[in-house]
C-alpha cells in the first residue's frame, strides 16, 4: 500500500525552483532514502512532506488523504515525524522531558513506559535525568531521533541524521532503522553513502530539483546518469 | 523531587499566615497589598516566564479586573465575591480578545501589539469619564465592601480579613502557577518558549497553547485588580497606565522568571524599596532605578533563578 504519494511537487524561491514536479510513492514499511548532490532539493522536498514548506505547486497524499493544505501540526497528529538536520532539542529541558513532549500525545498510562522506550532504543537510557544541553553533539541528534521514535509515527522523516555521529553511533543507528522496519515507514536524507546503500530499500536521485532516478539501491549504483551527476565514478 | 522541595509550598503559605501576627499595622496593611500584586505578578510570569510571551499591555488586564469589580460592587450592588467573579471575567475575557489578535504576531511586534492595546484601554477610560471618574478615581462604598461567608459578615475594610483574602488569593494563584508547571500544558508553554518550530513538530499548534497562555495569564492580573479594588477601596485609571505594565514585567525579572515563587519575591523587595526609598529621599525612583540595575547584574536570572542555578552548579 502507498502511504505517501506526492504530484507534481514545485518548489520556487523568488526565480529559483528548487523542487519541480516532483512526484514521489513511498509504500508502507519501506525504507527510501533520498539523495543528491547539495542543493538539489532533498531538505525542502521534505520540508514540504512535513509541512514546514508551502509548496508552490502539486499534491500530497498521506495515507490516502490529500494533507497539502494541513498545517504541520496536524500532519504530526496524523503519524509524520520529522526529525531536524540541524539538531533542535530543548536544551533546557531533560532528556525526559525532551521525550515527554513528543510522548505525552498518545495514552497516559503507559507515557513513562514509552518515554523509556524510546530513550533506550537510540541508547540514551542513562540520560533520562540530564539536561539536553549537557549532551555531546551526537547525543543531541539521538535525542533527536528519541523524539520521533516517541511519536510512533507512520512516517519518520530523518534529515541526515549520521550527520557528527561518530563511527560507533553510526552503526548503532542503523540498527535502529533496520528495526524500525517493522513498525514504521522512514523517509532518508544521507550523505554517507555506506549508510544509504545498507538501509535503504529504495533509493531517489534528485538532480537540480528534479528525479534524476530511481530504483533499488544496486541499480541507482549502476545507473550511468547517477555516476555522473553525483557518484563522481 | 526531595521531601523539602515538595513540603516548600504549603511552609511558604504557613510562613506568609503566620506573618500577620508579627507584623505592624503598617507592614500589614503593605504585606496585604504586596500579596495582591503579587498575583497580577504569577498571572505575567505564566505568560511571560512560562511561555515566552513578552506583553508590555498586562495593565490593561489588571485595570479591567479592577473596574469589573469596582462598577459591580459600587455602580450594581453586587456582594464583594461576586464582584471579584466579575472582575477575574473581565480580564479573561479582555485576554482572550487581544489574544486573538495580538497572537499572531511575535517579538517586538507582540510587544508593540500589547502596549497599543493597552493604551487604547487607557483613553477609553478617560474618555468615559463621567461613568470612570478618570485619572482621579472613585472609592468603593464601605458597605459595598461587606459580606456574609457562611453566616459570618465580613469587611473587607477590616485588616484581618483583607490580609487573608490577600493570602487566599495569592495561594491561589500560587497553586495555579505549580499545577500548570508540573502539568503537560505547562510543559508544551515551556517547550514554545524554549523552541517553539520544534513544539510544532511535535503535533502542537503553538498559537493555541499561547493563546491559553495569555487568557490565564490575563484572568489571573483581573483576579488581582479585582481584589486591589474591593480590599483597598479605590478604582481610577492610573492602574491603566504603562507603568503598570512595567510593574509586573520587573517583579518578574527580578524575582525570577519561571520559578513559581519568583514573582512574590521580586514584588516583594521592589515595594520594599519603592516604600524604604521614598521615605528618604524624593528622588527615590532613581536610586530604586539604580537597585534594580545592580540586582540584574549580579543575579540576571532574577533573585530565586540565580539561587536555583547555584544550587544545580553545586549538585553537579
Amino acid at each position: 500500500m502507498t502511504l505517501l504519494a506526492t504530484r507534481g511537487l514545485g518548489k520556487s524561491f523568488g526565480g529559483l525552483e528548487a523542487v519541480r514536479g516532483v512526484s514521489l510513492d513511498v509504500a508502507e514499511g519501506e525504507v527510501r532514502a533520498i539523495i543528491g548532490p547539495n542543493g538539489a532539493g532533498k531538505s525542502t522536498l521534505v520540508g514540504m512532506v512535513a509541512g514546514r514548506t508551502r509548496p508552490s505547486a502539486g499534491t500530497i497524499a498521506f495515507a490516502g488523504r490529500d494533507v497539502t493544505a494541513l498545517p504541520a501540526w496536524r500532519r504530526v497528529r496524523l503519524g509524520i515525524a520529522y526529525t531536524f538536520q540541524i539538531t533542535s532539542v530543548f536544551s533546557g529541558l531533560t532528556c525526559r522531558d525532551n521525550v515527554a513532549l513528543a510522548a505525552q500525545h498518545g495514552d497516559r498510562r503507559d507515557r513513562d513506559e514509552r518515554i523509556a522506550v524510546a530513550l533506550r532504543r537510540v541508547g540514551l537510557a542513562d540520560a533520562v535525568a540530564r539536561t539536553a544541553s549537557a549532551l555531546s553533539y551526537g547525543h543531541r541528534r539521538l535525542l533527536e531521533v528519541a523524539m520521533g521514535l516517541a511519536l510512533a509515527p507512520r512516517l519518520l522523516i530523518m534529515d541526515e541524521p549520521t550527520q557528527g555521529l561518530a563511527e560507533g553511533e553510526i552503526d548503532g543507528l542503523c540498527r535502529l532503522v533496520r528495526a524500525l522496519r517493522t513498525e514504521t515507514t522512514v523517509l532518508l536524507i544521507e550523505h554517507n553513502m555506506a549508510v544509504v546503500m545498507a538501509l535503504a530499500d529504495r533509493i531517489t536521485v534528485l538532480d537540480r530539483g528534479a528525479v534524476l532516478a530511481e530504483g533499488p539501491p544496486a541499480a541507482v549504483r549502476a545507473d550511468a546518469a547517477v555516476r555522473a551527476a553525483y557518484l563522481g565514478a | 523531587m526531595t521531601a523539602a522541595r515538595r513540603a516548600l509550598p504549603a511552609l511558604v503559605l504557613a510562613g506568609l499566615f503566620a506573618l500577620q501576627f508579627v507584623l505592624g499595622d503598617y507592614d500589614h496593611t503593605n504585606m496585604a497589598r504586596i500579596l495582591v500584586l503579587a498575583c497580577f505578578a504569577v498571572g505575567y510570569n505564566i505568560a511571560f516566564g512560562m511561555t515566552g510571551l513578552l506583553s508590555l499591555g498586562h495593565a490593561m488586564f489588571f485595570a479591567a479586573g479592577l473596574y469589573g469589580a469596582g462598577f459591580s460592587a459600587e455602580l450594581g450592588g453586587v456582594a464583594p465575591p461576586a464582584a471579584l467573579a466579575a472582575g477575574t471575567a473581565c480580564g479573561l475575557v479582555l485576554a482572550l480578545a487581544v489574544g486573538l489578535v495580538a497572537l499572531r504576531t511575535s517579538g517586538v511586534a507582540f510587544m508593540i501589539v500589547t502596549l497599543m492595546f493597552a493604551q487604547a484601554c487607557f483613553l477609553t477610560i478617560l474618555h468615559f469619564n463621567e461613568l470612570t471618574r478618570g485619572d482621579e478615581g472613585f472609592v468603593i462604598a464601605e458597605t459595598a465592601r461587606r459580606f456574609a461567608l457562611a453566616g459570618v459578615v465580613l469587611d473587607a475594610a477590616d485588616p484581618t480579613v483583607r490580609y487573608n483574602a490577600a493570602l487566599a488569593l495569592f495561594a491561589l494563584a500560587y497553586g495555579a502557577y505549580l499545577a500548570l508547571a508540573r502539568s503537560r500544558v505547562g510543559r508544551v508553554l515551556v517547550g514554545i518558549r524554549e523552541n517553539e518550530d520544534r513544539v510544532r513538530m511535535l503535533g502542537y499548534d503553538p498559537y493555541r497553547y499561547r493563546l491559553f497562555a495569555l487568557t490565564l495569564s490575563g484572568a489571573l492580573a483581573g483576579l488581582a485588580g479585582a481584589a486591589y479594588a474591593l480590599l483597598f477601596a479605590y478604582v481610577g485609571a492610573t492602574f491603566a497606565t504603562t507603568q503598570y505594565s512595567i510593574y509586573p514585567l520587573l517583579w518578574v525579572l527580578l524575582g525570577g522568571a519561571g520559578t513559581a515563587l519568583g514573582p512574590l519575591v521580586g514584588t516583594g523587595v521592589m515595594f520594599v524599596l519603592v516604600d524604604r526609598l521614598s521615605g528618604i529621599t524624593s528622588s527615590y525612583l532613581m536610586l530604586v532605578g539604580l537597585a534594580l540595575i545592580l540586582l540584574v547584574v549580579l543575579f540576571p536570572k532574577g533573585i530565586l533563578g540565580t539561587v536555583g542555578q547555584r544550587r544545580a552548579r553545586n549538585r553537579s
